[in-house]
């Protein structure tokens, strides 16, 4: 979708809402929100949505530079199945966009994309998103590791430039549907808390203490009014 | 400019819509005045699918929820926070202090953590104790019928243990600990550190057919859409009018000033519309003040008037002064026994942590003079912008390197996901002449009503305090067989201690007491120069404890609207 398209959308997506029905059952208590969600205004303020417009009118990367943040951003972390990689991840667009959002990173990225690009012709007479997947390799096995206990912006900005990417990718897949989906998060949904699974305290050698468990919440009575006795003991 | 006058006159005008403000418009509706409730922020339902951002997903949003637009993430529901726009502060040389501001009805309830702790007996008798600050003209046993109160009204989670500074109440029952929790428990014990359910007003358990239970989402910072945590709008603003009582909102209207006639009382408040950008005046026989305590603070000052020339109850010149904020001081360790976790189930359970420390110490024996209690997060929480950041930084605990990339990264992501721990104390500051906040006679916002200038600085005894955090977090990470993250903040960086401001629970600027010489307001938050105005948020604190401040703010707010119910019927003002 060009850049101009999906500020169209994003106004139109003012007025579009879906209804979103969440439900789930645990023991004998279900549990039901019914949301109305607004798909484009993400609960966006009208003055933070005009921001964001603004954002997304701009552009920070050429098509050469969003090309070569594609490539780059799969060999960070290849594609797996069953839940992709980068690209299906957009984090090109995140990247694109979070350099916008926080102008200070303008410099490592723009300034990094360009190292790249120099490095790869020096080494191999070639721009580095059409070289050899090997040969890309070679440049990023010099710049990918760090010392961590030297503070980043103390090192060549070509390691300052990777460790960045890095945590842009890195970041941008995990916060997305199929990073989701691949680190396995449960939540973000209605449900009910009962305590972690037996089968993960044994695995990490925890027991609940029967007298703390004692007081917690009996959810099968949840939806029973609570009255107190006078000296704040509960009876429902 | 010619200002609008509204010819209704209301038996009460609340100025501020959150903790405070909401109490009493709750109140004083329900005892049926005419009631008109004036909001510096637009309307705000929790409920309203426009706004909500309850259940949304990272990437809903380009920016992933990074924090660009909000201090606390975008997801967070408060419009406006350290920094409004159009709307700012100064600062002596020398000193600081941030000052966060929610504009929207509720105020900073739709976003706060619901941590709600009464304060105990010892906390209004500081200055008996150990010399420190000032005792306050009540005790504990005056404002214990209000916690009650506000236990069953709005609903708490917790449980009774009769500690003798951590009062017992009418509490719903707690959630179960969570994995992180339950390696907390163990750490702490191996010092002697108790450790209780977590007192939290989320509803576990149904209070009233009106509002929702919790459904575990974790996100009480988002503000509740069926209600079930506690914010001033969802649990008290609304049921006031649901009730039938007669409330009339202002919202997008900044209160510039109290009103005053020729034999000083206040006639009203005069307010900018932020629409129209035009003053307008609201008649009242009461007025309420619940705007914060530095919001108060100001309205006050800058409501000058040849019968109160340094501002509104202002003779004893102590508005704005004893200004404090809760001590905060942070640490994170990454603890290896909570690596490779099963993501089979969902842990977000209530908003923030299912166990806490109340102040265990001694003070008598160590060398500061008030305590903290320690909060506790971690858990394998929703991944926002930031997350994976330094993805496999702890290698470097097991000799490993550090970077790379490749299919590596999302085993480092995995193993570590959950595996951070981080505790945050929370503690009391002295209440201090010295620090206050003034107005700025040079500056104004943008609707032309002079700010304040903040003279704050922490003393020795803060610092202590704060260092004592430390040396705990450090002892609690290593009993929990983890490593501390980054550099253990020393002497030459007050020991991590946050900046005042940054824990949001600024107290004391208009105190209460006996002598007007010595306070602003009596012990009903009444101010003492001018008797049909009250304030009901945290302004009138003494000092603030070792708790936070918003279950304190209700229960005076309740008990000060009970005396102004009295005092009305009475005809005394």
């Amino acid at each position: 979708m060009d850049r101009r398209k999906s500020i169209q959308t994003i106004i139109l997506g003012a007025s579009a809402s879906a209804v979103a029905f969440h439900g789930c059952r645990v023991e004998n208590t279900e549990v039901e929100v019914s949301t109305v969600t607004e798909t484009k205004y993400f609960g966006r303020t009208p003055e933070e949505m005009e921001r964001l417009e603004k954002l997304n009118a701009e552009q920070l990367f050429n098509a050469h530079e969003m090309e070569t943040i594609s490539v780059l951003s799969t060999i960070i972390l290849p594609p797996k199945e069953p839940h992709g990689g980068p690209i299906e991840a957009e984090v090109p667009e995140f990247i694109e966009f979070m350099g916008k959002d926080i102008p200070e990173m303008q410099m490592t990225l723009l300034g990094g994309l360009m190292w790249l690009d120099h490095r790869c012709n020096t080494k191999f007479g070639v721009e580095f998103k059409t070289a050899q997947l090997s040969q890309q390799k070679q440049i990023c096995d010099e710049i990918c590791w760090h010392n961590p206990d030297v503070s980043l912006d103390e090192q060549p900005l070509e390691i300052q430039f990777f460790a960045l990417m890095r945590n842009l990718v890195v970041s941008g897949y995990y916060t997305s549907k199929v990073g989701i989906a691949d680190l396995g998060y449960k939540g973000n949904m209605p449900n009910v808390w009962d305590g972690v699974p037996q089968e993960v305290l044994d695995q990490h050698g925890m027991a609940y203490d029967p007298e703390w468990i004692g007081k917690c919440v009996d959810q099968s009575k949840r939806h029973i009014i609570a009255e107190w006795d006078e000296e704040g003991n509960l009876l429902t | 400019m010619q200002i609008i006058e509204n010819q209704d006159v209301y038996d009460v005008i609340v100025v501020g819509s959150g903790a405070g403000g909401g109490m009493a418009t709750k109140q004083l509706a329900d005892a049926g005045f005419k009631v008109a409730l004036v909001e510096a922020g637009p309307f705000f339902d929790p409920a309203d699918p426009k706004t909500m951002t309850q259940l949304k997903w990272p990437y809903e949003s380009p920016r992933r929820g990074a924090n660009t637009d909000r201090a606390f993430g975008e997801w967070d529901m408060s419009w406006g926070d350290w920094e409004v726009e159009g709307e700012p502060y100064t600062h002596a040389e020398g000193t600081d202090f941030m000052w966060w501001r929610s504009r929207m009805l509720g105020g900073r309830t739709n976003h706060w953590g619901r941590i709600s702790l009464r304060f105990g007996p010892k906390d209004f008798k500081g200055k008996t104790r150990d010399g420190h600050g000032d005792d306050w003209p009540i005790g504990y046993d005056d404002i214990k019928p209000y916690y009650d109160k506000v236990d069953k009204l709005i609903g708490v989670f917790g449980t009774n243990e009769g500690l003798e500074n951590d009062p017992d109440g009418f509490f719903l029952p707690p959630p179960k600990p969570r994995l992180h929790e339950l390696f907390y428990i163990d750490g702490a014990k191996k010092t002697g550190i108790p450790v209780y359910p977590s007192r939290m007003s989320m509803l576990t358990k149904r209070i009233n057919n009106e509002r929702g239970i919790c459904f575990y989402c974790g996100q009480c910072s988002r503000s509740c859409s069926v209600y079930a945590d506690f914010s001033a709008g969802s649990c008290l603003i609304f049921p006031a009018q649901k009730n039938g009582g007669q409330v009339k909102l202002f919202v997008n209207a900044m209160v510039r000033e109290v009103t005053t006639n020729e034999e000083g009382k206040a006639t009203g408040v005069s307010y900018i519309n932020k629409e129209d950008r035009k003053e307008y005046k609201l008649r009242g026989k009461v007025v309420v003040l619940g705007a914060s305590a530095c919001s108060s603070a100001r309205i006050l000052l800058n409501s000058k008037s040849p019968q109160h020339p340094n501002g509104l109850g202002n003779s004893s010149n102590l508005i704005g002064r004893y200004l404090h904020d809760s001590t905060g001081s942070s640490a994170a360790g990454f603890i290896p026994g909570l690596m490779n976790r099963k993501v089979s189930y969902n842990e977000d359970g209530t908003g923030g942590m299912h166990v806490y420390s109340p102040w265990w110490g001694d003070n008598s024996k160590l060398d500061f003079p008030r305590g903290y209690h320690i909060e506790v997060w971690g858990g394998m929480g929703q991944p926002n912008y930031g997350f994976g950041f330094n993805a496999n930084d702890f290698n470097k605990f097991f000799g490993l390197k550090v970077g790379g990339y490749g299919d590596g990264l999302r085993e480092d992501v995995k193993k570590y996901y959950g595996s951070v721990v981080g505790f945050g104390g929370r503690g009391e500051g002295i209440a201090r002449k010295e620090n206050y906040c003034e107005i700025d006679p040079t500056t104004v916002d943008k609707y032309g009503i002079p700010v304040l200038k903040f003279n704050y600085r922490w003393s020795d005894l803060e610092k202590k305090q704060a260092k004592h955090m430390q040396d705990t977090f450090e002892e609690l990470i290593h009993n929990m067989g983890g490593h501390l993250l980054g550099e253990k903040p020393g002497k030459d960086q007050d020991y991590g201690l946050l900046a005042p401001g940054q824990i949001i629970h600024e107290v004391g600027t208009t105190r209460m007491g006996d002598d007007p010489k010595t306070s602003v307001t009596n012990r009903f938050q009444q101010l003492h120069d001018v008797d049909n105005v009250f304030i009901v948020d945290a302004g009138p604190f003494v000092s603030q404890a070792d708790k936070n401040c918003t279950w304190t703010i209700m229960a005076l707010s309740w008990r000060a609207s009970d005396y102004i119910i009295e005092q009305l019927k009475q005809q005394n003002i």
